[in-house]
């Protein structure tokens, strides 16, 4: 089991409305979960929670078998470092650092991941070039260009080989198709699902775009699992 | 480590403001540190106004008021002292050797100084320099003259020139020695000190001038022409004041007792490295103002970086966000902004320093023609490196700042990113 949710309930501040409520969730590994649900029902919420970067008030949050709200926010910091990529829904990346540069991020803040890079590649340019290949984004001239300059398609797959570098066992991923248009947005995602492939590692896709769930294992509508929304629907 | 190679690929990426920042912090450093190696050479220099001599003797007075009229040439001397008196000290075990002074006429401005020709082999300035011709000779005849650089300069006199003495220090046409015309023989070069604006004859034309004088006014029916005078006694009877040099350092006080208590005549005896640095101390208020202002002028330096860092957060919270998704604690983030305030700090130290020496190495002849200050271009003293320490921390201390509502950001935002 690569996630584990139990009687989880959330709220961003003492006396804030509860955001997350949710019974139990689980996610088993190699598994391509679609998370849907409407804007502001807490889908952001949920994956912070799972990034480790807020934890729960009640209830456990595990990932891979470890309990978040046991560790200390270093604890969790390192532990996101380790085993979690990430991709936002846009401006992915550093501006002041070069694609590559950009790619090879995650390896100064992770020795696991950075050794698991090494572990493929003879050092981690060559293995972040061989990210960026795979993402169909290995034209040298790319390489040496401000990602400023680079299209939101292209960041996007950037930011795709950044979250793999150094094969982390999670990958989360907050909308990183809504900036794209419906043709690029499939084959995004087809691409992410071999690199998944390859390395073995669990995919969570947020997105409110429905059109999209039949591409995925499985589907989890928050607003179906999530106590808060419901109340806050019925309200 | 991995944090301030992004601070500093960072800071390249807005190398342009960084740069301006870079700078304004170098120029108050150039500004600090440029004031108090001036203020510390000032110090010596002036100190050394008057070097090598152990000890300056004239009539009872105060010690600055000595040295002021002495050495300075500002005001005048309340009594003299006699010949003998003079003879008598400088007949001393102790004593090596003495300089005999004679003040009380001027030349458009300038004190005229008697002396002996022992004044130019004696008199020293600036850590043990000696005075210099730079053109012609020392005096020899009865009425030549000797004048200093800003004598020369000012009054654009040269070589064979005549120079007509007045009595006393206002230059009032009844009171001229007119009858008795001086010879520019030589003229000295410019050492910084009084020396610059002194006119300098030989003890003997200052009693030849005043033969047929009496009481700061000519005597009424006589008149000596100044041929006549060369064939009369000048030895003189009273002289203003003299500088000895003792034998050994370790007398110096024997010898200052033995002038202080001499029983014939009311006689002072000071030390001039120390009334010189009593004086200083008089009108030295100034310089630590000085340095108060260019301390502040660095303060406003950083204020700059501080205004620079704090703005660039916000439109980089965003950044924040995606280094905290790849694992990047808060703290990672407050040691990237204070890696930059770091660099900016450092390189402006480092810059503000280098366009010191560089000023230093350019303004040097220019800084020992102008104002005989000569400044050794050596490295930092210990109070200089204080000085840049306390820069360095202040930045740090003012970098603390943008840290840590940086820190704060990225603890509140996690991996939400509000721009
Ligand atoms: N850092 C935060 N501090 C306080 N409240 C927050 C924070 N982030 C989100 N919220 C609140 O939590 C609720 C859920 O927000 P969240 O961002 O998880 O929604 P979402 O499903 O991701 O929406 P969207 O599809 O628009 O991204 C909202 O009411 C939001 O205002
Ligand atoms: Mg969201």
């Amino acid at each position: 089991m690569v996630i584990d949710i139990h009687d989880l309930a959330f709220r961003w501040h003492e006396g804030a409305p509860s955001v997350l409520t949710i019974e139990a969730m689980q996610v088993t590994a190699g598994e391509y979960l679609f998370i849907k649900g409407a804007s502001g029902s807490g889908k952001s919420t949920l994956l912070s929670l799972l990034a480790g970067v807020t934890t729960a008030g009640t209830g456990s949050v595990r990932v891979m078998g470890q309990a978040l709200e046991r560790l200390g926010s270093v604890q969790r910091d390192h532990f996101r470092a380790d085993h979690i990529g990430y991709i936002f829904q846009m401006f992915n990346l550093i501006p002041y650092l070069s694609v590559v540069d950009n790619v090879m991020l995650p390896c100064r803040f992770s020795a696991r991941r950075r050794d698991k890079a090494l572990a493929r590649g003879k050092d981690l340019e060559t293995e972040a070039r061989r990210l960026l290949r795979h993402l169909d984004m290995d034209h040298p001239e790319l390489h040496g260009r401000s990602v400023t300059t680079l299209s939101v398609g292209q960041q996007q797959r950037v930011a795709a080989a950044r979250a793999l570098m150094g094969s982390p066992e999670l990958l989360i991923a907050d909308e990183p198709t809504s900036s794209l248009d419906a043709d690029r947005r499939e084959s995004f995602i087809r691409l992410l699902f071999s690199e998944c492939r390859e390395v073995g590692a669990t995919l969570i896709f947020v997105s409110h775009d429905a059109s999209l769930e039949h591409l995925f294992d499985r589907t989890i509508d928050l607003a179906a699992v999530n106590r808060s929304g419901q109340d806050m629907a019925a309200v | 480590m991995a944090t301030f190679s992004l601070a500093w690929k960072s800071l390249l990426n807005r190398r342009f403001t960084a740069m301006l920042t870079v700078v304004s912090i170098a120029l108050s450093v150039t500004l600090l540190v440029g004031v108090e190696r001036l203020r510390t050479e000032a110090r010596t220099s002036f100190a050394n106004t008057l070097s090598g001599t152990d000890l300056i003797v004239g009539a009872r007075s105060g010690p600055v008021q000595l040295l002021l009229y002495t050495v300075f040439r500002i005001g005048d001397a309340t009594n003299n002292i006699s010949w003998k008196s003079y003879q008598e000290i400088a007949a001393h075990p102790k004593v090596a050797w003495s300089v005999p002074i004679s003040l009380g006429d001027s030349h458009r401005g300038f004190r005229v100084l008697g002396t002996t020709t022992a004044y130019f082999d004696r008199y020293r300035y600036a850590r043990d320099r000696q005075l210099v011709i730079a053109q012609g000779q020392r005096f020899a005849d009865l009425y030549d003259a000797v004048i200093g650089a800003e004598v020369a300069e000012k009054l654009g006199y040269k070589i064979g020139d005549p120079i007509v003495v007045a009595h006393g220090a206002s230059d009032v046409s009844f009171a001229r020695h007119d009858d008795k015309p001086f010879r520019v023989v030589g003229i000295l070069t410019r050492t910084g000190t009084p020396v610059d604006r002194t006119v300098h004859v030989s003890l003997e034309a200052i009693e030849a001038i005043h033969v047929d004088w009496q009481s700061g006014a000519p005597i009424p029916g006589v008149s000596i022409s100044a041929e006549q005078t060369r064939a009369m006694d000048l030895t003189p009877k009273v002289i203003t004041a003299a500088l000895f040099g003792l034998k050994s350092k370790v007398a110096t006080f024997q010898v200052q007792r033995f002038i202080n208590e001499y029983p014939q005549e009311a006689l002072s005896a000071i030390l001039p490295g120390v009334a010189l640095s009593q004086l200083w101390d008089l009108i030295g208020i100034a310089e630590n103002a000085l340095l108060i202002v260019s301390a502040f002028v660095v303060v406003v330096g950083l204020f700059g970086m501080l205004t620079t860092l704090l703005t660039s957060l916000n439109e980089r919270r965003r950044e924040m966000a995606i280094l905290r998704s790849v694992g990047a604690r808060p703290g990672h983030v407050f040691a990237l902004i204070m890696g930059e305030a770091g660099f900016l700090t450092l390189f402006g130290v480092l810059l503000g320093l280098a366009l010191l020496y560089l000023l230093l190495l350019a303004g040097q002849p220019i800084i020992e023609s102008r104002f005989g200050i000569f400044i050794t271009i050596d490295g930092l003293s210990p109070y200089e490196w204080i000085l840049l320490v306390a820069v360095v921390g202040a930045g740090f201390l003012v970098g603390g700042i943008p840290s840590y509502r940086a820190y704060k950001l990225s603890l509140a935002d996690g991996l939400s990113v509000r721009v």
